[in-house]
């Protein structure tokens, strides 16, 4: 007879599954009489939904401190997971509070979009806590699912369907890939479980890690390359991102990407950390391709979702650097940079959203001519967080993007640091010249002037958070040391 | 041990056989009945490996679900195989190229194939000894897997919502019987007695 | 494993003999029938008129539906099945997790039947 595991640390899962079940419950027992109640449904389960997930920001936060192992080593919760926890829980939030205006206005406003984005986040909270290859997977299928349905929540969109299509049909390969390199790695070592491989090449076992094991990490590589859009498996990123709803494009370039990122740093760090030289090459190779991916691909780009896509992309390629040096600092660096990314890329988007004409949403980044005159507060709260983007100080993304070029040069990798700094330079182009067409260009049509309260309230919060980001740099920077340690304890 | 082994053959072949079919038919439905052949033959596979659990539930799920939800996509979208056939000559010097690196790979793979004393060790569950496959996986699923049981409960969840969200469409003028209400219909509502005069109209 | 296999040997012979009736069946009619077959015979019938127009008409997705809903509670039996076996051996624990399962289910199933998903006019 089994005992039964702890279920201490599973609380906020736990808690999430059934939030999400009750707000589904609450959505369909609604007299559904005429479009009218379904916005208003939609409206309630969107609060309740973004309340929901601060409670389980805070619950989150009771377990920090310690190290839990549970279910037989499928779970565990130390403090490099409760930090990615709060910040996928942050993304989501942030994600329901600009989507119902946006959802209202295009028709499609409906409660499954609240259930969906919870459950995704259900998802990225088990994948960050995973320490087995089977719990991986499905938290990676249960966040995928939500994430394909929520891309054509616009079914009658041409692009929306289009993108679902594209990512769902994508997404599967990439799965299927992984899956293979699971069987692998299981295949050439007998166990799916990450701290008995990686107890497997501790020391002087490493030689042993046969040929078909390298083979299993890299397919495992390859479909979480995919899942994080690091070139060159990103070909899916900006045809969805200029496709899927805003809303749903701002929590792509956040939520997922973040748990993907700490998804990459366990399973490379923990179980293969010690078989570090077998894969080092393919992480610098996948960095070095995403940054200048990132840089240049954005320059042509007309549509500012578009150049957003290619924008996270070299984004990433910043972040995987850290992976590379594959230490402590490294780690830190990332953690640093994905929590700053998270609050440029949603701010970012905040703005975006307020980008309509006439009741209809308009994405070309020369419809942004003359935001200036007509909203000045917006104008200035795009042109920090471009210039945040763009890495330049004394705003987050400078600091963010200095620990990480940091941790590189600590061990040697110069030129991966300047490579990093000259495609910031020429990715600073675009982000500039989005200022440029904000401040300095002519304005031919302008904008809608009321702008949503909600949709408001995040820019200011975003906005502040990354000005004074060098002023109180400590919650974020002494939260990320100790996840880091945490991670490097064996 | 001849008759497994001749089996096993007999299976392997119509397997590979089958898939090679269900890419290279001309008509789609033929495709898919070429895989409900491969799903078929890979269930006995399994059997002769000793997984029946598996081989039962590809029968019951792949061949009984996923093929039928095939079908119906093959029928319910008119593919022309001409038009999608253009491009093949075009990209098949990249095609054959992905193949051939695969290909390449899975021999240096198998090829340095030796099973090492380690791996045996380390294997999760011991195979129990006299109680079916269908039982010893039911064992421990529930048990000390319930973690990854529950999750894929809330995946399918997720799938269903999914379903209804992207394809449910509520037609309007649709008349549909309430039988509630049809049973709880009085006299009063519906008859109206009125005495009328004789030589008058109502 | 030998005797696993010995239990699913009538099985084989039983697709053995069934390959072996379907192939005569089929190979019959090439055997001993007369093929000649002729433009006029070959094609669709559309009451003696050439053919108009293709035999599909738009199908409804509801069918879709049903058949992915479907999928999905298949799978909530298949998971059923060795539960049902091995209950004496997992107890209380087993049968509990088990119930939490099908109540996620449930659950999906009230959300189905309130939207209307399982209606057909």
């Amino acid at each position: 007879m089994t005992e039964i595991p702890n279920m201490v640390p599973v609380i906020p899962e736990i808690f999430v599954a059934v939030i999400g079940m009750a707000l589904l419950m609450l959505g369909v027992f609604q007299k559904a009489a005429d479009d009218a109640t379904e916005v208003k449904t939609a409206h309630l389960v969107s609060r309740l939904g973004m309340i929901s997930l601060v409670l389980t920001m805070m619950l989150v936060a009771t377990v920090a401190g310690s190290t839990f192992n549970t279910f037989s080593g499928m779970f565990v919760s130390d403090p490099f997971a409760v930090y990615f926890k709060i910040l996928i829980l942050f993304a989501s939030a942030l994600t329901l509070a600009i989507s119902h205006n946006y959802m209202e206005n295009q028709g499609i406003a409906r409660f499954e979009y609240t259930v969906l984005v919870i459950f995704a986040t259900l998802g990225m909270m088990i994948m960050i806590s995973a320490s087995n290859l089977m719990s991986l997977y499905l938290g990676l299928e249960m966040q995928s699912l939500s994430l394909y349905v929520i891309a054509t929540f616009n079914r009658d969109d041409e692009r929306s369907t289009e993108a679902g299509l594209k990512y769902f049909v994508l997404g599967a390969v990439a799965s299927g890939m992984l899956l293979y390199g699971s069987s692998l790695v299981y295949g050439f070592s007998g166990t799916t479980d990450f701290q008995m491989l990686g107890n497997m090449f501790d020391g002087d076992h490493a030689p042993d890690a046969s040929l078909g094991l390298i083979v299993g990490i890299v397919f495992i590589l390859a479909g979480l390359s995919f899942k994080v859009s690091a070139v060159p498996f990103h070909m899916w990123t900006p045809d969805v991102y200029e496709g899927a709803p805003t809303p749903v494009t701002a929590f792509f370039s956040v939520g997922p990407k973040i748990a993907a990122i700490a998804l990459f740093i366990r399973v490379m760090v923990g179980p293969f950390g010690d078989l570090v030289q077998h894969w080092q090459q393919i992480i610098v190779l996948i960095s070095v391709a995403s940054m200048l991916l990132g840089a240049f691909a954005a320059i042509n780009q007309t549509n500012i979702k578009r150049m957003m896509a290619y924008s996270s992309i070299g984004h990433v390629g910043y972040a995987l650097i850290g992976l590379v040096v594959a230490n402590e600092a490294g780690v830190r660096g990332i953690m640093i940079y994905m929590a700053v990314y998270l609050f440029m890329n949603i701010g970012a988007f905040a703005c975006i959203l307020t980008m309509r004409r006439a009741g209809r949403m308009v994405e070309k980044i020369s419809d942004l001519s003359g935001l200036s005159k007509t909203h000045p507060m917006v104008a200035a709260a795009l042109a920090i967080f471009m210039f945040s983007m763009a890495g330049i100080p004394p705003l987050a993304g400078f600091f963010s993007k200095l620990y990480i070029f940091f941790a590189a040069v600590e061990s040697g990798f110069f030129a991966l640091a300047i490579i990093g700094v000259l495609s910031s330079v020429v990715g600073a182009f675009y982000y500039l010249r989005i200022i440029k067409v904000v401040y300095f260009d002519p304005p031919d049509e302008t904008l809608d002037t009321p702008i949503d309260r909600n949709l408001g309230y995040v820019i200011f919060g975003t906005a502040l958070i990354v000005v004074l980001f060098f002023a109180f740099p400590g919650i974020i920077i002494d939260g990320a040391s100790a996840a880091a340690a945490a991670m490097f304890t064996k | 041990m001849i008759i497994q082994g001749l089996t096993f053959y007999m299976f392997a072949f119509i397997a590979i056989a089958a898939g090679v079919m269900v890419v290279s038919a001309k008509n789609p439905v033929h495709s898919v009945l070429f895989l409900i052949l491969a799903f078929f033959n890979s269930a006995g596979l399994f059997v002769l490996m000793g997984a029946e659990f598996l081989a039962m539930l590809l029968v019951v799920v792949y061949v009984g679900a996923v093929a039928v939800l095939f079908m119906f996509v093959v029928m319910m979208l008119d593919i022309n195989f001409v038009e999608l056939r253009q491009g093949f000559l075009k990209y098949l010097p990249v095609g054959a190229v992905a193949g051939l690196v695969l290909v390449v790979e899975l021999i240096v793979v198998v090829g340095g194939w030796h099973l090492s004393p380690e791996a045996l060790k380390t294997a999760a569950s011991p195979i129990p000894e006299n109680v079916t496959n269908t039982h010893a996986l039911g064992a421990i699923i529930y048990t000390d897997y319930i973690f990854l049981f529950q999750a894929a409960g809330m995946v399918l969840l997720i799938a269903m919502i999914g379903a209804i969200v992207l394809t449910h469409r509520k037609r309007s003028g649709v008349k549909k019987q309430r039988i509630a209400d049809q049973l709880a219909r009085k006299p009063e509502d519906t008859l109206e007695i009125i005495d009328v005069e004789s030589g008058r109209g109502i | 494993m030998d005797e696993i296999l010995l239990e699913y040997l009538p099985i084989l012979i039983f697709l053995g003999i069934a390959i072996v009736i379907a192939g005569i069946c089929v190979g019959a009619s090439y055997v001993v029938a007369q093929q000649r077959p002729d433009v006029a015979k070959t094609s669709a019938y559309e009451c003696g008129f050439d053919a108009f127009d293709d035999a599909r008409r738009q199908f409804d997705v509801r069918f879709y539906l049903v058949a992915i809903l479907f999928i999905i509670f298949d799978l909530e039996i298949a998971f059923l099945f060795p539960w049902a076996i091995s209950l004496g051996d997992i107890g209380l624990y087993g049968f509990w997790s088990m119930m939490v399962f099908l109540g996620v289910l449930t659950i999906g199933f009230i959300y189905e039947w309130r939207k209307g998903a399982l209606e057909w006019e």
